[in-house]
């Protein structure tokens, strides 16, 4: 009998999908060593067919967007059950990415906006909130409550291994798979859980072709102020660049097209706070020799919590700053 | 009462919700779309670095980042009240093209299409690129896959990444192309350019040539009247990257034409409690519900309608499509202008894509495209920026306010398919009318001829909900007045 694949996305912009999809006609190979028995986007599946399946059943299932509504989270259950293992596949799924730069604010302060202060809602729709179940002359419609919060899988339930990557690299899945397709066929021993699957044990630098001489900088560049040397480390020309606090494995896409990294590979091994990271890089670059001329330096910097966490928010140590308005009863 | 319920899985699961309701003589009484997912970027782009937007918006939708990069680009730009050099312009204009050319080919070939050249009432397992393969031939899947890995490749190069991009940047872009590389691109255009011929002449065979089909478009349930919306270079002609916003009356006269700064005397949003998507219309005109004719503010921003907004294609080729097209679709062959038959969208997609290849091939032409001058450093203080494009799926809209350090106090966007909200609502009721009839049984075709009225505006409720366009998994009930299912039906919409 073949090994089981299911694929699910929850809150995700479609890109991890794509990203499968890119593996062109490997998706074949894959499709033939592996049973594909849910893969919502593609085919036609029943949420029923897999409550049906005896727990374990599922081989790998590979999961993919972040956890904000309540159907997210009873798939997210739903699938740990049936699956021998299961992997949080991308960003999302693994440190809830950029719509995890959500937990900035909440769900009144996001509907406030969205439903009565942005320019374009019309005068009489202005506070007009969406709600959950709504009874019309024809009958009732409803849809689901939106959560306060985004959380990261491995907060929902228990996460075997990780596919970093805003999103994967099509390379890297098929690293992956095949890596997987190995292990199963050979029957090899599983990675210890927790292990990052489809990336680099290094740090985005190390594949990074620039000259990295760790210059200290006596300010930070924003990337229309200044135009960058083209074999120079970024961060030694003062150019933000995440790259010493991010994971290798996307071939340093960005530094490449002379755009500093923001980090969408996660935090490098060993690390738990990709933005405690980035901090600390930042201590032994910046040229200063008291504290106040540091804090002076620090401030030509922009958005430092929005870039140094710009994918791992809902992940962080911090989760989420502070909501601006009191949590509505229903958040989670 | 009776409820049909397209839903997508047997619990929403976030994708998009069809609810019919019939009434006690099994016709239809009322249809409701419903849009279930909000992600509140607006909200969190506040506090993020103005430049920073064209990469943390494209994060909406990985079907179509490209659309959101170059939006947030240009409205970056405006904040900086810069212009991007000549040689940046057109680096940008390639990939967007080539984004076009691609976008447009994985929804005619993969997702529209397939109601055509494999049929409407076929069984919704073979109604995909498989069964367009099997019915034409094994050839055609590698050319869709051709197609696409050499635009990605172009794509990848300029844009950095191969989904959500990073090198637009206030001023131009981060990098150019060397002569290489252009040299390379130049073969690639030319198989985009090839493969548009190659669809029209297979558009014509298996649809033009169908009597059948020409019917179904010409007079089944999927005509409406409304407005149309489409970006315009200086001669009216079309343009995916840049232009003014051009609105045709449902007569096809010019209407309006805004500049990007002039949206918001031209737009506004209704919202309805049970839907988390709004609804954008002509302020000029007024919301009056969901219903077209001129009276109304209701407008769409489609493949079909950015050619009606038009006074035709930039393009050789495209036009001489464009001149077919018109005077295939009226009655008197006249030529004459708006289309308002809701699946000719397909064949407008197709034009589109052959302008966007043929585009993509003059600019690779250009001995500008390999200038090493492609971006300058903006010098004004940044306050406020407007930015449109089209994207595939209609007008895209990018609005920020910053502070005088160009930090985002304000952001607003309307999104290419949220144009469409209420057309593709009042499309599916009219088309829900006109095929489910007293007293007969709601058959799978029945619901798939529902399901294209959808299907012809490729909608990316990606952009709100993030399905792949066309890979909606739905289930359909219809229920008793006691809410018990007495048919069921499940569909790939
Ligand atoms: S900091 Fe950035 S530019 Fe510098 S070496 Fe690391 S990845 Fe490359
Ligand atoms: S360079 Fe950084 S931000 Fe860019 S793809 Fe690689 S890890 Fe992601
Ligand atoms: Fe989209």
């Amino acid at each position: 009998m073949k090994p089981k694949l299911a694929l699910y996305w929850a809150s995700s912009c479609g890109g991890c999908e794509i990203a499968v999809v890119d593996i062109e006609e490997k998706i074949l190979d894959v499709a033939d060593f592996f049973d594909i028995v849910f893969w919502p986007c593609v085919m036609d599946f029943k949420y029923k067919d897999v409550e049906a399946m005896p727990d374990g059943d599922i081989t790998i299932c590979l999961f993919n967007g972040a956890i904000r509504t309540s159907e997210n989270e009873y798939l997210a259950k739903l699938l740990r059950a049936k699956s021998k293992v299961l992997v949080a596949f991308g960003s999302c799924a693994q440190e809830g990415c950029i719509p995890g730069l959500a937990n900035f604010y909440d769900k009144n302060s996001i509907f406030e906006f969205v439903y009565k202060n942005s320019p374009s809602v019309d005068e009489q729709s202005k506070g007009i909130y969406p709600v959950p179940i709504t009874h019309m002359p024809e009958g009732e419609i409803e849809i689901p409550e939106f959560w306060n919060t985004v959380k990261t899988l491995d907060q929902v339930v228990e996460v075997d291994y990780y596919i970093p990557g805003c999103p994967p690299q099509s390379f890297q899945i098929l690293n992956a798979v095949g890596a997987v397709i190995d292990i199963l066929k050979n029957g090899k021993p599983l990675p210890p859980k927790g292990t990052v699957l489809g990336a680099g044990d290094k740090t985005c630098c190390d594949e990074c072709p620039r000259e990295r001489k760790e210059k200290k900088i006596k300010r930070f560049y924003r990337p229309q102020e200044i135009i960058p040397d083209p074999n120079e480390c970024l961060l030694d020309q003062g150019i933000m660049c995440v790259g010493p606090a991010t994971r290798s494995g996307c071939d340093a896409l960005c530094v490449k097209a002379n755009i500093g990294c923001r980090g969408c590979y996660g935090a490098p091994p060993n690390v738990t706070d990709q933005g405690a990271k980035m901090v600390a890089a930042l201590s032994s670059v910046i040229d200063a020799q008291t504290p106040e001329e540091a804090r002076k330096i620090m401030e030509t910097l922009a958005d430092p919590l929005g870039t140094f966490y710009r994918f791992s928010m809902a992940s962080s140590i911090l989760k989420r700053v502070q909501p601006k308005t009191r949590p509505d009863s229903s958040g989670k | 009462m009776k409820q049909i319920k397209i839903d997508p899985i047997t619990r929403l699961e976030g994708h998009g919700k069809i609810d019919i309701f019939l009434n006690d003589e099994g016709e239809v009484a009322n249809c409701y779309l419903q849009i279930p997912e909000l992600r509140g970027f607006e909200q969190f782009a506040v506090g993020r670095p103005v430049e920073e937007m064209a990469r943390i918006t494209t994060r909406i939708c990985g079907v179509c980042p490209e659309a959101h990069h170059m939006a947030a680009a240009k409205a970056t730009d405006d904040v900086y009240k810069v212009k991007i050099p000549s040689a940046g312009r057109k680096l940008r204009e390639l990939l967007y093209n080539t984004f076009f050319t691609a976008d447009h080919t994985v929804h005619f070939y993969a997702l529209g299409g397939p109601d055509f050249v494999v049929g409407p009432d076929a069984p919704p397992a073979e109604r995909n690129l498989l069964g367009v393969i099997k019915k034409v031939g094994l050839e055609i899947g590698g050319k869709v896959i051709g197609l696409r890995a050499r635009c990605q490749e172009i794509i990848q190069t300029l844009g950095g990444k191969k989904i959500h991009q990073v090198t637009a940047i206030p001023g131009g872009v981060s990098r150019g192309i060397n002569e290489e590389e252009r040299k390379k691109f130049e073969e690639y255009a030319k198989y985009m350019v090839d493969f548009g011929q190659f669809t029209f002449k297979l558009f014509e065979d298996v649809v033009l040539k169908n009597s059948q089909y020409v019917d179904l478009i010409l007079n089944g349930p999927y005509t409406q009247k409304t407005y149309y919306m489409g970006l315009v270079d200086e001669n009216n002609k079309s343009n995916f990257y840049d232009g003014k916003v051009r609105v045709v009356d449902p007569d096809g006269n010019e209407f309006c034409k805004y500049s990007p700064s002039e949206y918001l005397d031209n737009i506004a949003e209704h919202t309805e409690q049970w839907s988390y998507l709004k609804y954008p219309y002509l302020k000029k005109i007024g919301w009056k519900g969901f219903v077209d004719g001129r009276d109304s503010g209701v407008y769409q921003a489609t493949p079909l309608s950015r050619l009606n907004a038009s006074d035709g294609m930039p393009t050789p080729l495209a036009q001489a499509e464009y001149e077919k097209y018109y005077k295939t679709l009226t009655e008197d062959g006249s030529g004459k202008k708006p289309v308002h038959h809701t699946l000719a969208t397909h064949w407008a997609r197709i034009i589109e894509l052959q302008c966007a290849a043929e585009r993509a091939m003059e600019l690779i032409k250009d001995p500008e495209i390999t200038s090493p001058d492609y971006r300058i450093l903006p010098t004004e203080t940044p306050h406020e920026g407007i930015g449109i494009v089209e994207a595939p799926r209609g007008t895209l809209t990018h609005h920020y306010v910053t502070d005088e350090k160009g930090i985002v106090t304000k952001a607003n966007l309307i999104v290419g398919t949220t144009n469409n909200h209420a057309a593709i609502s009042m499309s599916i009721k009219r088309a829900a009318m006109g095929l489910i009839k007293k007293g007969a049984e709601v058959t799978e075709g029945t619901l798939n001829k529902i399901e294209m009225a959808f299907r012809a505006y490729d909608p990316c409720f990606g952009c709100a909900t993030h399905t792949l366009p066309g890979q909606m998994p739905l289930e359909l009930n219809i229920r008793d007045k006691n809410g018990n299912i007495i048919q069921r039906v499940k569909h790939n919409i």
